[in-house]
């Protein structure tokens, strides 16, 4: 069971805000969706996944990439040839 | 260069394009000429390309997927970008920020989602063929529904790379279309190896539909018709399958056990990815204007709750949640035991059979709104989110009505038989036109 103030707490680590107006029914939905989830209880076996997979990282050299101005050409703040963005400290 | 531009100018009443290219230039080829819609969330350069959220209005990609390279490559005329639920998250097209689409079948219900533009650009005769993505049957739901057809490729064989990621273990990019021969055109240019998805194989998709299918063994499990299916639906795929034993295969039951928790392991897995994808929206290198006088926290929340639609907030909410300390063992690593006990289930079946058939989805196309309630929307993708879960192909064909409204045939196949299905679907088109 998860309260309004978990839910409000998700959202903070979530960084997508709830407001007051949406708490109670997101808490409602997300209860209802849970304990759908709890299915997952049920299910039996080993976990163990075993894969012939293997690595397909290539070589770290630098290659051909895009113009600055096009990459910077989305960004909403720019300075000097530069992505602006908030203050992290 | 493009030697040629084509007119587009369609009459879009379903509100099917987010974006309409009035005079697209093509080269010569395979598509040469052909008016070919792509879904919002595949990159293209220089046409707005928004997965139908507000936090991404006005992004103009620097550079084109790789699919929709190769359709330029072919010739294709891009003629626009369709409408969609918010980054694939629905079942409707519902939750897209810039308005529904319309079922070109019958204007008061939905088209299904997440492709939901896409397959009604095709239905409603705008375009000829268009390029969808399916997560957990988003190709599938909106061709069963708007009574065109489309395919959900192997996991690997067509290119991810400059589709913006919704769940990446799980999706693809697939083609849509009026006709199997169509789609398996498009099949044709789009599947191959790409060195920038590196889970891209090697497997190039070369093949002419063909229609004779004597000696197929179908697999029929009882899942696919049992509790939650619409009766009706059930009967008319019923029908469907008698005319695939017409034209020679044979049919053996099957049991999918694994079905009971497949769902919630989509949804599950499905989130978490979601969760740790969308995170890269932060109204800093593209979007609405992060306020960067604010701190960091602040700004990026202040962009995100205004630009993410409810449904998107909600699933980056549940993935978070899914993957927060202490809830992990419960919800994701259970969710991946799941997955495997799926794939292991389609493995046992299909040393029997050669594919397995039964409908794309439980009911036909809702009434707009009328899943208004997030957990009776995910329960309509339980027949399609086992392929997904599998990486296995699937193809949904239009075999029918029910009250009016177009039902769909599925057929899924073994990892990289993408052309066994597409003959399966091709026979049965064949047989019936």
């Amino acid at each position: 069971m998860v309260t309004e103030k978990d839910v409000q707490h998700i959202a903070e680590l979530a960084d997508v805000g709830v407001s007051a107006g949406e708490l109670e029914n997101f808490t409602f939905q997300f209860n209802a969706i849970l304990e759908y989830f709890d299915i997952l209880d049920r299910v039996e076996g080993s976990g163990e996944i075993t894969r012939d997979l293997y690595n397909v990282l290539r070589e770290d050299e630098a290659e051909p990439s895009l113009p600055q101005e096009e990459v910077l050409r989305n960004a909403p703040a720019r300075e000097d040839g530069f992505i602006k963005a908030p203050r992290v400290m | 260069m493009p030697a040629q531009t084509i007119t587009f100018e369609p009459d879009d009443k379903y509100n099917a394009f987010l974006t309409v290219c009035n005079k697209p230039a093509h080269t010569t080829g395979k598509l040469a000429g052909i008016a070919v819609a792509v879904k919002d969330n595949i990159s293209t350069t220089g046409i707005e390309t928004t997965c139908a959220s507000k936090i991404l209005k006005g992004y103009i990609p620097p550079y084109d997927a790789h699919a929709v390279a190769l359709l330029k490559q072919a010739g294709a005329a891009i003629a626009g970008k369709t409408n969609m639920d918010e980054f694939g998250m629905g079942t409707t097209t519902e939750n897209s920020a810039f308005g529904p689409t319309l079922n070109p079948c019958d204007t008061g219900r939905v088209p299904g989602g997440s492709s939901g533009g896409s397959a009604a650009a095709i239905a409603a005769g705008m375009v000829r063929m268009a390029l969808g993505t399916d997560t957990g049957g988003s190709i599938r739901c909106p061709a069963a529904f708007c009574g065109i057809v489309g395919l959900k490729p192997s996991y690997g064989r067509v290119s991810r790379y400059g589709l913006i990621a919704y769940a990446n273990s799980l999706e693809q990019i697939g083609p849509m279309g009026k006709t199997v021969s169509d789609v398996s055109t498009l099949m044709g240019v789009i599947a191959g190896h790409d060195r920038h998805d590196s889970t891209s194989q090697n497997k190039p998709y070369d093949h002419m539909p063909k229609a004779d299918i004597r000696g197929l063994k179908i697999g029929i499990p009882e899942e696919y018709f049992g509790k939650g299916v619409d009766p009706q639906v059930s009967a008319v795929v019923k029908k469907a399958i008698g005319r695939l034993e017409e034209l020679g295969a044979s049919t053996v039951p099957c049991s999918i056990p694994s079905m009971e928790y497949a769902l919630a392991a989509y949804y599950v897995t499905c989130t978490c990815e979601a969760s740790s994808n969308l995170a890269r929206f932060d109204g800093v290198r593209y979007g609405p204007a992060a306020d960067t006088k604010k701190s960091w926290h602040d700004a990026y929340q202040e962009v995100r709750s205004a630009a993410f639609g409810t449904e998107v907030r909600r699933r980056i909410m549940l993935g978070t949640f899914a993957l927060s300390s202490g809830y992990y063992g419960k919800y994701y690593a259970k969710a991946q035991i799941a997955r495997e006990n799926v794939r292991n289930d389609f493995q046992r079946i299909f040393r029997d059979v050669d594919v397995i058939a039964g409908p794309t989805m439980p009911t036909i196309a809702f009434k707009l709104k009328e899943k208004s309630d997030p957990l009776s929307m995910y329960l309509a993708d339980i027949l399609t989110v086992p392929a997904n879960l599998a990486g296995i192909p699937a193809i949904s064909v239009p075999c029918g009505t029910s009250e009016g409204m177009p039902v769909g045939l599925q057929i899924m196949g073994r990892h990289f038989e993408d052309e066994r299905i597409v003959d399966v679907a091709y026979a049965y088109e064949q047989a019936v036109n």
